[in-house]
């Protein structure tokens, strides 16, 4: 059985590195800020115990007046699992970081999420469209898109 | 764990793209309205649908058992027609067991599947590069009108109507192998009603 | 003497005979050996993801069995335990037995289409597809006989599945059972030791363990890569902890390991069914349950291991009747990711069959 971190131990740790960087934890839940989002990123991946290694997937959430981005990760050598989010509240130019450099796996998904919600990731190689073709009007998956 | 550096790929230019949407674009705003089922032009000048020589009987008889298909299958339904050349529903009964891979040695575009405006433009080159004559089969919900899918109007194109003709429509979501056999076999009626020759120009020369 | 050479472009696809539907590469080659290629996409793009969150509860269903449309009842049930975990409903306990044994007939079925178009890939022209659809269309009979369709079974429900077995339906699956084995043998007698196939296959397309995790790799492709990481295990959902069956595994990662492992997981299906038919219980199929689901607040995130990987469904609700947000979890889009480094170097035909050992569908990659 996969077991789910608890956000809340997860999250002291991460603010004991990074004073500041964690939003809000509770026992399923960690929001971490937008531009301490890489190194919480790597230290989930690369510290001794937690060992996320496997990026299940990233996916976007729009609440109106902010976006919300969720990464559900997990480690194949402990079955352990975690769920981390970053919210960007610029509707007209959301920027995150990406983290293609350390999870490959997220390259598709991320231009999935650029193109649907609009949510730009920086450093990513290849941030264009990737569903719908260049010039389309909107981001569907956006709320307020008719 | 050494990852490599994820700017060592080679991508293709924002340029393109961005003639390719336009493309897509144009063709989206060129197609609101629906082709008309080319029966009824052939109603309208009356003289191209009366059969008059044998000669036009056999070639009918040779292009209706003759069929090959151009491969066109977007999506579900694809599965179905897959299955209707499979071994149990075996369409080479009908001198169509080849699917061609090239659309110019195809005369019949078996459309299954849902079509988007990405892909519009590529399905009216197909047909554009079929040799005449040529036929479509719109097969399933989704080829006619939609379907399922008609709601998402940004991404989905309601019905293959919007851009090439279509000659028989095989309702369904998806339909049997059963169903779209009889659909072919109303094509092939339909062919065998064709008019080839025109004998008054025949007469004229 | 070297001969100075240039890199060119050559586009292959949307429409094109060995890429699997509509997907489309820009391959980069100088002369034949392949530089790099990148991946287009979006040639199948229906929205199902905005389509979900106008809909209720039960009629996102329909909409799932277009997602992976070779495997419906696994997405079916994807779909149904998220819903389940959000709402906290419990599922008899004959309906889990069902699906079981559905899910696992639609993996075999599945992965019958997967090997035939690998096969088919590899220039067995359509022959092997023909084997392999034989023996799926009798998977489908079984599944037409509890649903009434063919490729869109729409047969889960949260809390259950829509209606219990017919009476014909066991004696048919036991006779299915009794033949599939012997056909497994015909395959295995054609093919493993194949000369072709090995010196198509061998060696080509090498995927290593920490670059198929690194890239989210999961699935038949990931333990082919010799890393034993299978849901079905790991995480237990339904109710497969009770059953006895093994997680195949392969050493090098090639397209013939692949290949080898989807035959191998067809049999361990075997084994999972014949164990579920000996312990079906009876009693009801569905729980009872309101005409419209009114999840609490909240999120869930429920995957099960589908024929071609993790297959999840993210779901927020605000406890209306639809959910807010419906995201999916695609194996074959996040399997894709790993392809680019897999072809880099290799043969334009080698590019092909490395593409079919992946075994993407276009519907779930694009939605
Ligand atoms: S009609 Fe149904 S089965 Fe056919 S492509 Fe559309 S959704 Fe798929």
């Amino acid at each position: 059985m996969t077991i789910p971190l608890s956000g809340k131990d997860v999250a002291s740790k991460i603010e004991e590195k990074f004073p500041g960087s964690v939003v809000e934890s509770s026992q399923d839940n960690l929001v971490v800020k937008g531009n301490f989002l890489l190194d919480a990123a790597r230290f989930l991946r690369d510290t001794e115990g937690l060992d996320l290694d496997f990026l299940n997937f990233v996916t976007a959430v729009d609440y109106y007046d902010h976006f919300e981005v969720v990464y559900w990760l997990s480690s194949l050598e402990h079955n352990h699992s975690l769920t981390i989010k970053a919210r960007c509240y610029d509707r007209e130019n959301p920027v995150l970081p990406s983290v293609v450099g350390l999870w490959q796996g997220a390259d598709l998904q991320e231009r999935e999420i650029f193109d649907l919600f609009g949510i730009k990731f920086e450093d990513h190689p290849n941030m264009k469209r990737i569903f719908l073709w260049e010039g389309f009007a909107g981001h569907p998956l956006r709320k307020d898109f008719i | 764990m050494e990852i490599k550096p994820a700017g060592k790929y080679i991508y293709s230019d924002i340029e393109l793209d961005r003639e390719e949407g336009q493309v897509i674009e144009d063709l989206k705003a060129n197609s609101q309205e629906p082709i008309p089922d080319p029966d009824r032009w052939l109603d309208e000048k009356l003289e191209q649908n009366i059969l008059l020589t044998t000669v036009d009987a056999l070639i009918n008889w040779g292009r209706r058992s003759s069929l090959w298909t151009a491969i066109c299958f977007p999506a579900c339904c694809a599965f179905e027609m897959i299955a209707a050349n499979g071994p149990r529903f075996d369409l080479a009964r009908f001198g169509m067991e080849i699917l061609r891979a090239s659309p110019r040695q195809a005369d019949l575009m078996i459309t299954a599947g849902t079509l988007t405006w990405k892909m519009a433009p590529n399905v009216r080159r197909i047909y554009n590069q079929m040799a005449e004559p040529k036929w479509v089969i719109a097969m399933g919900a989704c080829a006619i009108s939609g379907g399922i899918f008609a709601s998402a109007e940004y991404a989905v194109v309601p019905g293959y109507n919007r851009i090439i003709p279509v000659d028989v429509y095989v309702p369904g979501c998806p339909p049997r192998p059963e169903a779209l056999i009889y659909g072919i076999q109303m094509l092939q009626q339909k062919i065998a009603r064709r008019k080839n020759i025109d004998v008054r120009k025949l007469l004229e020369r | 003497m070297a001969v100075r050479t240039e890199p060119f472009v050559l586009n292959m696809g949307p429409v094109h005979p060995s890429t699997h539907g509509v997907f489309r590469m820009r391959a980069t080659l100088d002369g034949e050996v392949v530089i790099d290629i990148e991946p287009v996409f979006g040639y199948l793009h229906r929205g199902i993801e905005k389509l979900a969150e106008q809909r209720t509860y039960t009629g996102i269903t329909p909409l799932t069995d277009r997602l992976d449309y070779i495997s419906s009842m696994s997405n079916n049930l994807a779909y149904c335990l998220a819903v389940e975990k959000l709402a906290g409903i419990k599922v008899p306990e004959r309906a889990e037995y069902i699906r079981v044994i559905m899910a696992e007939l639609q993996r075999i079925a599945a992965l019958l289409i997967a090997v035939g178009a690998f096969l088919n890939d590899c220039g067995a022209y359509f022959t092997p597809f023909l084997y392999m659809f034989r023996e799926r269309e009798r998977i489908v009979d079984l599944f037409e006989m509890v649903s009434g369709q063919r490729l869109t079974y729409n047969y889960m429900r949260a809390g259950g599945v829509s209606q219990d077995l017919p009476e014909e339906f066991m004696p048919a699956l036991r006779k299915f059972m009794d033949m599939m084995p012997r056909f497994m043998d015909e395959y295995d007698r054609l093919l493993m030791q194949n000369e072709i196939l090995i010196a198509r296959a061998k060696g080509v397309g090498i995927l290593t363990g920490e670059q198929a995790i690194n890239c989210s790799v999961s699935g038949p492709v990931l333990r082919a890569s010799g890393v034993n990481w299978d849901i079905r295990k790991a995480d237990p959902y339904s109710i497969y902890d009770r059953f006895d069956f093994d997680i195949p595994t392969q050493a090098t990662g090639d397209c013939y390991d692949r290949y080898r492992q989807r035959v191998e997981e067809m049999r361990q299906s075997l084994r999972i069914i014949r164990q579920a038919m000996e312990q079906l219980p009876s009693g009801p199929v569905r729980a009872e349950l309101p005409q419209l689901i009114r999840p609490p607040t909240g999120e869930a995130y429920a995957r099960i291991e589908a024929p071609k990987g993790e297959l999840g469904f993210y779901l927020v609700s605000d406890n209306s009747i639809a959910p807010y947000r419906c995201h999916i979890r695609p194996p074959s889009l996040i399997n894709l990711t790993a392809l680019r480094d897999m072809v880099r170097g290799w043969k334009v035909a080698d590019l092909i069959i490395i593409f079919g050992s992946i075994d993407i569908t276009v519907g779930e990659i694009d939605r």
